[in-house]
């Protein structure tokens, strides 16, 4: 079967004074359907850049996408605007970060739902309206006749995100795009919104794109991680396998800076030493290579590919290796 | 929604209370003038100012005084001007009033079109050349004080191309009443108020640019294309609505100002008798009545339409209806 979105060496390239800068630099991607793919990295890693070049909602001037995503077989890059459009929000929707600022603060949210369901179908004005009260109420939102008649700001960060996720699903998309969307919530409705966009895939058979930084919320909700650092993907795998079988030196990083929830408390949590290079500032090699405690000659030289069929990584330190490294930096 | 509107015109009553209040105190207890002289005018008989005092009630406190020309102002409206001696003051401002609302109004209703038209093309086709040529206008249009404009359009209309096809439809400068005709009204009104517009367009488009190219940075805006909204629908619907809150604000204070006199120099180049004219003349023969009441009927102006400028604020934005 093909994936429902087929991204392949995609790259997003910024104009600036000196030159062009790689922001997503060679990522490659699949996502089938009703599969749920989480994608992890730092701010700056390219993660959301990489959704929103599906769309080509970038929305600067000087952004190059290059590259190919093929959406059920369709390429989209250098797609006509129009084309494009019509699959935003229908076959395609997002789901951004801040519920506070991503809604028209001057439209009520029935009129904002209803809005994307007659740009998308036939539907009487009247019936959209009845459709987004339904929608409302299919994301868990209690009373959803008044909800519908509210405005933004009158609602919680919660019961916004809700709203909006309701609106991204209006139109039954195949694929859903989710940027980081439980990152400005509370932690117990963060849960709530997690749990809705699993129940989601069941309900409306969406795939998923996850964007997050936070590796509780991947391991709790998507099938497959991919996670990323400086614009490349540095491993990918199912979840269940990444988790017991990290490969990549900055995964240990990452898993090594979260605080455990049982077990020994550890004093401070691990950091990763240094920073993520400037994305003009890249070195040759591996990007990580400055970071990295495990950094060989060869690493300074050229990117290592990422290898493996279902649990590829793009490090050089060889299989018999990697377990005693791990060790030393996942030691409790 | 009702009650934003009752907030705001009780609020309106005590504004206008104080600013009475105000008003009165500078005419009538200002230290080291003598009110009653003023009132009377240049080269008064002492009879005269003696008269003043009885009738002002100057001799009586001031809470008497000011109840006296509030009385005179709004309820019997005999307030007489002593430079024009007997000519009853309340009725001309009532004269002058709806030349100046037609001036203005009409001006308004142009040059919130224009500035609309203009500020979301400039924004829509911002950076392209189309953008810079409209900027520029408006610049042009800021720049051109309205004296010279209305002069020249005089210059023109009425004189040396009055006699082609092109202009022979105007009428000789003046107001006509909407009542008498229609048409009429129109025909004598349509320069003044393109004329008096031209500066409210170039500034008003330069500010719904600015703010729609703001707005168009904003969130929303992103989830707006990313739900499939055509580009023109994303500024004309989402964009435009929530950057109209700051042509609002600007569209409140100017026209309050030039409903409450500040068409002077609009009136004045075209003979239009209208409440900025009125004053003009009062302060020119400092006749103290006529200055009195066309002051305090400015300020209701100007008030009054400061507040149906908040609720239409209300009508347009919701976050200001919420509030409070």
């Amino acid at each position: 079967m093909s994936a429902l979105l087929d991204v392949t060496d995609l790259a997003v390239s910024f104009r600036t004074r000196d030159g062009l800068v790689r922001a997503v630099d060679g990522v490659s991607l699949a996502v089938a359907e009703r599969e749920i793919l989480g994608v992890v990295g730092e701010s700056g890693s390219g993660k959301s850049l990489t959704v929103l070049a599906v769309l080509d909602l970038i929305g600067d001037p000087n952004a190059v996408i290059t590259g190919s995503i093929r959406f059920r077989g369709q390429e989209l890059v250098g797609q006509a605007p129009e084309t494009l459009r019509r699959l935003r929000g229908g076959a395609i929707a997002m789901i951004f970060q801040d519920p506070m600022t991503a809604l028209t603060p001057v439209f009520s949210i029935g009129a904002q739902i209803a809005e994307q369901i007659r740009v998308h179908t036939d539907l009487s004005r009247r019936a959209a309206k009845a459709r987004a009260v339904e929608l409302l109420d299919a994301v868990g939102l209690p009373d959803p006749a008044r909800i519908a008649a509210r405005y933004p700001m009158e609602l919680s960060g919660g019961q916004r995100q809700r709203a909006v996720i309701a609106m991204a699903l209006s139109c039954n998309p195949a694929l859903l795009l989710a940027d980081e969307p439980t990152t400005a919530l509370d932690v117990t409705v963060q849960a709530q919104i997690l749990e809705l966009i699993r129940k989601l895939r069941d309900d409306f058979n969406s795939a998923v794109i996850l964007i997050t930084h936070n590796l509780g919320v991947v391991a709790e909700t998507a099938d497959r991680v991919a996670v990323m650092y400086s614009g490349r993907i540095v491993e990918s795998a199912m979840t269940a396998d990444l988790f017991a079988d990290p490969r990549h030196p900055y995964t240990w990083g990452l898993l090594g800076s979260m605080p455990a929830l049982d077990g020994v408390r550890r004093e401070r949590l691990a950091t990763i030493p240094g920073l993520p290079p400037a994305l003009d500032r890249r070195p040759a090699g591996c990007a990580f290579a400055p970071r990295c405690g495990f950094v060989r000659d060869v690493c300074r030289v050229a990117p290592p590919p990422l290898a493996g069929a279902d649990h590829a990584v793009a490090c050089v330190i060889p299989e018999g290796e990697r377990g005693s490294a791990r060790a030393g930096v996942l030691a409790a | 929604m009702l009650g934003t509107i009752f907030r705001r015109l009780v609020h309106m009553v005590a504004v206008l209370f104080g600013i009475s209040v105000l008003v009165f105190l500078i005419f009538f207890a200002t230290p080291g003038a003598n009110p009653a002289a003023r009132i009377a005018g240049k080269n008064a008989s002492p009879q005269t100012i003696a008269r003043v005092e009885q009738q002002f009630g100057l001799n009586r406190p001031l809470p008497v005084q000011y109840g006296l020309m509030m009385k005179k102002i709004f309820i019997t409206r005999n307030l007489t001007s002593y430079v024009n001696l007997g000519e009853k003051v309340v009725p001309q401002v009532f004269r002058a009033a709806p030349v100046t609302l037609s001036l203005v109004g009409g001006a308004a209703v142009i040059w919130i079109l224009f500035a609309v038209v203009i500020g979301a093309a400039a924004a829509a086709f911002r950076n392209t050349w189309i953008d810079r040529l409209l900027m520029v206008l408006s610049l042009i249009g800021i720049s051109m004080p309205v004296f010279w404009v209305g002069t020249m359009a005089n210059l023109f209309t009425q004189g040396i191309w009055h006699h082609t096809l092109l202009f022979s439809w105007v009428p000789p400068l003046g107001y006509i009443d909407f009542s008498k005709s229609p048409f009429g009204w129109f025909k004598a009104l349509i320069i003044p108020w393109i004329t008096l517009a031209i500066l409210y367009i170039g500034l008003y488009a330069r500010v719904l640019r600015a703010a729609l190219i703001e707005t168009m940075q904003e969130d929303f805006i992103r989830t707006a294309r990313a739900k499939g909204l055509t580009e023109r629908q994303v500024l004309l619907r989402h964009a435009l609505r929530c950057s109209l809150v700051s042509v609002v604000t600007l569209f409140g204070l100017d026209f309050g100002v030039l409903v409450g006199g500040g068409a002077l120099l609009t009136e004045v180049v075209f003979g239009l008798q209208g409440v900025g004219y009125l004053t003009y003349q009062a302060l020119e023969t400092l006749d103290l009545p006529m200055i009195m009441a066309t002051v305090i009927y400015a300020s209701v102006f100007v008030v009054v339409s400061n507040a149906v400028v908040d609720i239409l604020y209300a009508a347009f934005d919701p976050r200001m209806r919420l509030r409070r």
